[in-house]
């Protein structure tokens, strides 16, 4: 029997079946997406990058038999008690409320047994992180729940956070579900209701405020702890310029890749630029001020691997810090609990909706029976198991460039493999000596 | 006999180091400190019983996160006094600027004189009596603790106010956001009479009017959109 040939049935591009998927929830629902973690979307990563490698004009140190250090010191500018960490990896500002209090202890645990420090985050000190964590840093958010001065004193240093990656210019909000008794207590608010973060600070607008901000947390600590300044990846060059200006010993600079408990999925994959797009800028604002490696420098947003971290440290970066991916190696989206996604209407690898406290792995929840879930101990022993294979291919990386330490990476061992991450990192396009933007051309 | 420092002559970290120093000693002996000439952070992170007197205006953050202290300023402060104060007393005989008291977790502040915008903000527990004015958006996101105001009050007063308690004699230009005025019953009379006679007021709680949340913004519904 003759057919008439037909055109395969053809999808939008612009209306794909994930745009349609969403325009059909929102019209059902009546409010945006909210989820956690940092931008899905592809863009210019790491990935983009390669190192050179030893050639005849530069050798490699031989691997296991040659020095390749890894320590860095954080804090050198005024604080008369810098952070010394054995490796360059921190784990970032994550809070209990969005996590467990097991979680809050499994990082403080992994990052102490790797040498490391973690970070509070908006939502108080527990007892459990500072007890487990060799070195704390102690975020100073706009919402300033649990904010004390004892606890700032029992810090290790003091994070003062402008903006984060995830979205640069918001605020937050832990939904009610996840507000038990004891997180309501630390926040000074009732139990089930939503508690909003604001998007400024409460008591003081621009650099010249913060200066003075950061005079007053420097005179009721004795001045004793480093101050970092905690910047979204909106404006690297001036943000990072007008925090050095402001008396920060450390500026952690998050790209749009970098995680968050909850926000808008637009507010996610629409605002702030991608951490490679940040690095350069911000190290260019501390080389004009005469302050690289005098205030130093964190990057994070998308950090998985030994070789991203030895990417940006040659970009200009003392440290990197991991959100996202501790919490994959706490057990976060682990395919053990596909069956528990799939209920959730989602699959391992893609389980966002941490807000809703109702994560199958115990991380992203106040629930008690979920939370039994993770071990804390057997949790902190894969985190430290991870950042241990992560400074070890570091330093694979460095040697085979034939640094004695990380810190001497630099922008002549990369190459670019796109015009966009070339002109980005403003390292040259592979087999070329250019790059878009580079002067003289 | 006080102590005074003369800030002419020495630096605020001598300053605030003697002031921490003899706050934790717990002796609670007092102090003077003259010239002030408008310094920042004076005064602050002090921990433990100790009377402290400024003569003269301070600058930003004077007696930030106090605790047990009791500080006077014989004049004006600088945005932040008294920011997240978590106990004792801190007297303004002039006026305040910014953020009074923002983000407060105890103590009572007590301005003699106006306060400017943000009185309160995101306040946690403090109480805070003005005996002039405040100015707008005071008590913004104000979570507990009780603002008296014994003059008037600026625009969207307590917006997006959670379980703080306003108290206003004069008049309210604007309310905020899920800021209601509510009755005024037999216990937060006796909540106002006490602040007020602590804070040396000279106002009868029958006069002032009650505000507070009206709860409907606590968790989040689209039919509010137009509020958030």
């Amino acid at each position: 029997m003759d057919k008439t040939p037909q055109t395969l049935p053809r999808q939008s591009w612009t209306f794909s079946n994930e745009t349609n998927s969403e325009i059909r929830r929102a019209a059902a629902t009546g409010i945006y997406d909210i989820r956690g973690g940092g931008a899905k979307r592809r863009v210019p990563h790491f990935d983009d990058l390669l190192f050179l490698g030893a050639s005849i004009s530069r050798y490699p140190l031989e691997g296991y038999r040659e020095r390749c250090d890894t320590s860095v010191t954080l804090g050198t500018r005024f604080a008369k008690k810098p952070i010394e960490l054995k490796i360059p990896i921190t784990i970032a500002g994550m809070s209990f409320g969005s996590l467990s209090a097991n979680a809050k202890e499994a990082l403080g645990r992994g990052a102490s047994a790797a040498g490391t420090s973690t970070t509070t985050g908006d939502g108080g000190m527990t007892n459990e992180e500072r007890g487990h964590s060799t070195q704390l840093v102690y975020q100073y958010l706009p919402s300033r729940y649990g904010m004390n001065p004892d606890d700032l004193r029992r810090a290790d240093a003091i994070e003062v956070v402008v903006g984060q990656g995830a979205k640069p210019g918001g605020g937050g909000m832990l939904l009610g579900q996840k507000i038990t008794q004891r997180v309501a207590d630390m926040r000074s608010l009732p139990v089930g209701i939503d508690q909003r973060s604001a998007c400024r600070h409460p008591d003081w607008t621009g650099p010249d405020d913060l200066e003075i901000k950061i005079l007053e947390l420097r005179e009721i600590t004795g001045w004793e702890k480093p101050i970092y300044v905690k910047i979204g990846g909106a404006r690297p060059y001036y943000d990072t310029a007008l925090a050095v200006k402001a008396g920060a010993d450390v500026v952690v600079l998050d790209g749009m890749q970098g995680g968050t408990a909850a926000t808008q999925d637009v507010f996610i994959e629409h605002v702030g630029q991608p951490t490679l797009a940040c690095i350069r800028p911000a190290v260019q604002a501390l080389q004009d001020l005469g302050m690289h490696r005098k205030v130093q420098l964190i990057v994070s947003g998308g950090i998985r691997n030994g070789a991203d971290v030895a990417k940006a440290l040659a970009l200009g970066a003392d440290a990197v810090s991991i959100g996202t991916a501790a919490l994959i190696a706490l057990g976060d989206n682990d395919p053990k609990w596909e069956a528990e996604y799939q209920k959730l209407g989602s699959t391992a690898g893609a389980y966002d909706d941490w807000h809703e406290g109702r994560d199958p792995a115990g991380i992203t929840t106040q629930d008690p029976e979920l939370m039994k879930r993770l071990d804390p101990i057997a949790a902190g022993r894969r985190l430290r198991n991870y950042l241990n294979v992560m400074t070890l291919e570091c330093q694979t990386i460095a040697r085979a460039c034939g640094k004695s330490h990380v810190h001497n990476l630099e922008p002549e061992d990369l190459c670019a493999l796109t015009m966009e991450a070339a002109a980005m990192a403003r390292v040259p396009l592979a087999g070329t000596d250019w790059y878009p933007g580079k002067p003289g051309f | 006999m006080p102590t005074t420092l003369d800030m002419a002559t020495t630096e605020l970290r001598e300053v605030n180091t003697t002031l921490q120093a003899a706050a934790k000693a717990q002796v609670n002996e007092p102090y003077v400190i003259v010239n002030p000439r408008g310094s920042h952070a004076m005064a602050c992170g002090l921990d433990g019983p100790l009377n402290v007197t400024v003569k003269g205006s301070t600058g930003y953050y004077t007696a930030g996160m106090n605790k047990e202290a009791s500080i006077t300023v014989e004049g004006s402060a600088g945005p932040g006094v008294a920011e997240n104060m978590m106990s004792g007393t801190v007297t303004i005989l002039g006026d305040a600027s910014q953020y009074a008291g923002a983000t407060g977790h105890g103590g009572l502040l007590n301005i003699k004189g106006n306060a400017s915008s943000r009185c309160g903000i995101s306040m946690k527990g403090i109480d805070i009596v003005v005996h002039g004015n405040i100015g707008h958006m005071s008590a913004f996101m104000a979570q507990r603790g009780n603002l008296v105001v014994l003059g008037d009050a600026g625009d969207a007063l307590g917006d997006s106010l959670y379980e703080a308690r306003l108290f206003v004699r004069g008049t309210v230009k604007s309310l905020g956001a899920d800021c209601i005025e509510k009755e005024m019953r037999a216990e937060h009379i006796a909540i106002l009479k006490e602040l007020l006679e602590r804070a040396g007021a000279d106002a009868k709680p029958e006069e002032f009017k009650r505000y507070g949340s009206a709860r409907t913004l606590y968790n989040f519904h689209i039919d509010n959109a137009a509020s958030y």
